[in-house]
C-alpha cells in the first residue's frame, strides 16, 4: 500500500512541475493543484498508512489498540487542504484578471511591456 | 509574560479586524492602520525589553503540554524582528496616508497591511514547524493580494511570476515538514533540534536541501531571485516598502532558524553551501542593479544582492558571523524600505522613475537630496553609518574564520560594497546632481492636493534612525550579540521550550 501511494505521489509530482513548466496560465494552475495534492498525499504516507484503525480508545477497553492511525498527519492535511484551497482560489482569479488584462493565457506574451 | 508573547500576533489581529468593520469609513480605517502599528510598536520594544533582562519566554497554546500543544516562544532574535516589523509598519502607515489611493483604501489596503503584519509577527514567535507553514502562508495570501491590488497592467506581470515561485516554495516546505514528520514524528523545533542529529544523514541532508530551497526562494538568494526585481517595483511605493523590509526578511529569518536550530550536524557540507549562494547572490544582484536604468528595479536588485550579505553571516556560522548577519537584517530592513519610500517622493505622479528623464533633484528637493545621500551611503556601508557596522562585523568575523571559502567570501563583500557604492552614486549624479532635462515637464507638474507632510515624516525619521544607529552603535551591538549566543548554542532556547522534560523522548 506504502509502495503503492510512493507511485502515487511521484507522479503527482511529476505531472503538476511539468505542468508548471509549460506556457499557458491555465496549466499553470492545474499544476499548482497537483502539486497540492501530492504534497498532502505525501503527508498522510510519512505518518505512517494503517488500515481500519482509528486512534479511539473502545468503550470497552482502558487503552488505544496499537498501532492506531496518526491522527497528527491527518490534522495537518486538513489545515494544508484549506489553505491550498484559499491559495488555488485566489490564483484562479489572479489568472482570470491577467487573462483579462492582457487577452491572450500565455506566459511569454506577459513579456512583451517590460522595459 | 505569556500574554507579551501572543501580542505580536493579536495586535495586528484585532486592527485588522476593526480595519474590516469600519470598512466603508475611510477617515476610521487610516486612523485605525496607524494606531495599530503604533501599539506594535510598543509591544515590540516591550517584548525585547523582556526577553533581554528576563531570559527566553515561551507558551504552550491552550496550555496543552509540548508534544500536543502549539509553542509560541521569542529568543532575542525573534524580539528583534518584531520589533523591526513595528518600525516598518510605523513607517509605512505614516506614508500610507499620502501615497495611497482612494481606489486602493476602499478595495481594503488598511486590514491586509495588518494580516501581512499578523503572518510575519507569528512567523518569528512560533516555536512549531507546521505552525510556521501557516504563518508563511497568512503572509503571502495577504502579499498576493497586496500586489495586485489596483489591476495594473506591470502589476500582473510581476504578480504571475511572485505567485507561481512562492506556492512552489510553500509545496516544497510542507513536502519537507511531511518528510520531517514521517522520520521523527516531531514537529515542535525545539524537540526536532534534539531529535534530528539522531536521523540518518542522507535523509537529513535531503531535509536540508529542500528547506534550503523552499526558504531560500522566500528570501530571493542565487539562483532563486527572479521573481523579486520582475515583482517589486510595480505596486505603489508604500507596500514596495514594506515588502522589502519584511518579506525577504521572513525568508532569511527562516533560513537562520533552521540552519542554526535543526541542521547544524552537516555544517562541512550545508554551510559551506550557504557560502557559495551568498557569494553568488551578492555579485549577481549587485550586476544587475549596475545593468539597470530604473531606480526602483536598482533598488530591488540591491536587496538581492544584500541577502547575499545576510546568508553570509549564516554560513561562515561563528558567533560574531551570526551578530553581523543579525545586525545586517536590522540595518537593511530599515535602509531599503527607506530609499523605496525616499523613490516614492523623488517622481510625483509617474510610477517609474526613468534616470534618464530625472534630473535637477537637489535644487528642487534638498531635504530629499540630504536624506537619500545619508541612506546609500549606509546602504553603500560607508562609516561612519549603520552598513559599515554589519559590514565591518562580517568582514571580521570571514578573516577570523581563515578559511579559504571564507576569505573568497570576504573579497566577493568587499567588491560587492564598491560596485553598490557605484551604482547608488549613479542615481545620484543622474537624478539629484545633472540639471532637469529641457523637454521634461517635472517642474511644471502640480503636487496634487495630497498632503506632502507625511511622505516626508517617515522618511525623516527612518534616516535619523540610520544616523543614530551608525554614530552610536553601542546598545544594538550588545543585544544582537545576545541573540548570536542564543542562535549558536541553541540550549536555552531548547530548555526554554521543553522545560525540564528537554532530555525525555516521548514518542518512537
Amino acid at each position: 500500500m506504502t509502495v503503492l501511494l510512493a507511485i502515487v505521489v511521484g507522479g503527482l509530482y511529476a505531472s503538476g512541475l511539468f505542468l508548471m513548466l509549460r506556457r499557458s496560465i491555465v496549466k499553470l494552475a492545474f499544476g499548482l493543484v497537483l502539486l497540492g495534492h501530492g504534497t498532502n498525499l505525501l503527508i498522510l504516507t510519512a505518518g505512517g498508512v494503517v488500515r481500519g484503525r482509528p486512534p479511539l480508545i473502545p468503550k470497552d477497553g482502558g487503552v488505544l489498540e496499537a498501532p492506531p492511525a496518526d491522527p497528527v498527519a491527518q490534522a495537518l492535511i486538513l489545515t494544508a487542504i484549506v489553505i491550498s484551497f484559499a491559495v488555488v482560489a485566489f490564483a484562479v482569479v489572479l489568472l482570470h484578471r491577467v487573462h483579462r488584462t492582457m487577452g491572450s493565457d500565455d506566459i511569454d506574451s506577459l513579456e512583451a511591456t517590460d522595459p | 509574560m505569556k500574554v507579551l508573547l501572543v501580542l505580536p500576533v493579536l495586535v495586528p489581529m484585532a486592527t485588522a479586524a476593526l480595519t474590516l468593520l469600519a470598512f466603508r469609513r475611510e477617515g476610521i480605517q487610516r486612523g485605525l492602520g496607524l494606531a495599530g502599528s503604533v501599539v506594535q510598536l510598543v509591544v515590540g520594544a516591550v517584548l525585547l525589553r523582556a526577553v533581554y533582562r528576563g531570559g527566553i519566554p515561551s507558551t504552550q497554546v491552550g496550555s496543552w503540554p509540548w508534544p500536543y500543544g502549539i509553542t509560541f516562544v521569542a529568543d532575542t532574535f525573534s524580539a528583534l524582528m518584531v520589533l523591526l516589523s513595528a518600525i516598518i509598519a510605523v513607517a509605512t502607515s505614516i506614508y500610507a496616508l499620502s501615497d495611497i489611493d482612494q481606489e486602493r483604501r476602499t478595495h481594503g489596503f488598511y486590514p491586509l497591511m495588518h494580516v501581512l503584519l499578523m503572518g510575519t509577527n507569528g512567523v518569528f514567535v512560533t516555536g512549531d514547524f507546521f505552525n510556521l507553514y501557516v504563518w508563511f502562508e497568512v503572509t503571502l495570501i495577504a502579499s498576493f493580494v497586496l500586489l495586485v491590488l489596483g489591476n495594473e497592467r506591470p502589476q500582473m506581470q510581476g504578480a504571475i511570476k511572485y505567485v507561481a515561485m512562492n506556492l512552489i516554495s510553500s509545496a516544497l516546505f510542507l513536502t519537507g515538514i511531511g518528510i520531517l514528520y514521517g522520520s521523527v514524528h516531531a514537529l515542535n523545533m525545539a524537540d526536532l533540534s534534539l531529535k534530528l542529529p539522531t536521523l540518518a544523514a542522507p535523509i537529513r541532508t535531503t531535509l536540508a536541501m529542500i528547506f534550503l530551497v523552499a526558504f531560500g526562494i522566500k528570501a530571493a538568494v542565487f539562483p532563486l531571485f527572479f521573481w523579486l526585481p520582475d515583482s517589486y517595483h510595480t505596486p505603489p511605493v508604500t507596500i514596495t516598502a514594506l515588502f522589502a523590509g519584511l518579506l525577504t526578511k521572513v525568508g532569511v529569518y527562516a533560513l537562520v532558524r533552521v540552519f542554526t536550530l535543526l541542521f547544524v550536524s552537516d555544517r562541512d557540507s550545508t554551510h559551506a553551501l550557504l557560502l557559495g549562494i551568498a557569494g553568488f547572490t551578492m555579485a549577481v544582484g549587485v550586476l544587475g542593479a549596475v545593468s539597470h536604468r530604473e531606480v526602483r528595479r536598482i533598488l530591488a536588485f540591491h536587496s538581492v544582492s544584500q541577502v547575499g550579505y545576510m546568508v553570509m553571516g549564516l554560513g561562515l556560522f561563528t558567533m560574531a558571523s551570526l551578530a553581523g548577519a543579525i545586525f545586517f537584517v536590522l540595518h537593511h530592513a530599515l535602509i531599503k524600505s527607506n530609499l523605496f519610500l525616499i523613490s516614492g517622493i523623488m517622481h510625483p505622479h509617474g510610477k517609474e522613475v526613468r534616470l534618464d528623464r530625472e534630473g535637477g533633484l537637489l535644487a528642487r528637493k534638498p531635504a530629499l537630496s540630504a536624506c537619500f545621500l545619508v541612506t546609500a551611503l549606509s546602504l553603500a556601508g560607508l562609516p561612519p553609518l549603520s552598513g559599515f557596522w554589519a559590514k565591518l562585523l562580517l568582514v571580521r568575523s570571514g578573516l577570523e574564520v581563515g578559511s579559504q571559502r571564507a576569505a573568497a567570501v570576504v573579497a566577493t563583500s568587499l567588491v560587492v560594497g564598491l560596485v553598490t557604492l557605484i551604482s547608488m552614486t549613479k542615481i545620484w549624479n543622474e537624478a539629484f546632481w545633472k540639471p532637469a532635462p529641457a523637454e521634461t515637464d517635472l517642474a511644471a507638474q502640480p503636487n496634487g492636493t495630497r498632503p506632502r507632510v507625511f511622505l516626508y515624516v517617515p522618511v525623516v525619521l527612518l534616516t535619523s534612525l540610520g544616523v543614530t544607529l551608525g554614530f552610536s552603535p553601542d546598545p544594538l551591538l550588545q543585544i544582537v550579540q545576545r541573540a548570536a549566543a542564543q542562535l549558536a548554542d541553541p540550549t536555552e532556547y531548547v530548555h526554554a521550550v521543553l522545560g525540564d522534560r528537554a532530555h525525555e523522548t516521548p514518542r518512537p
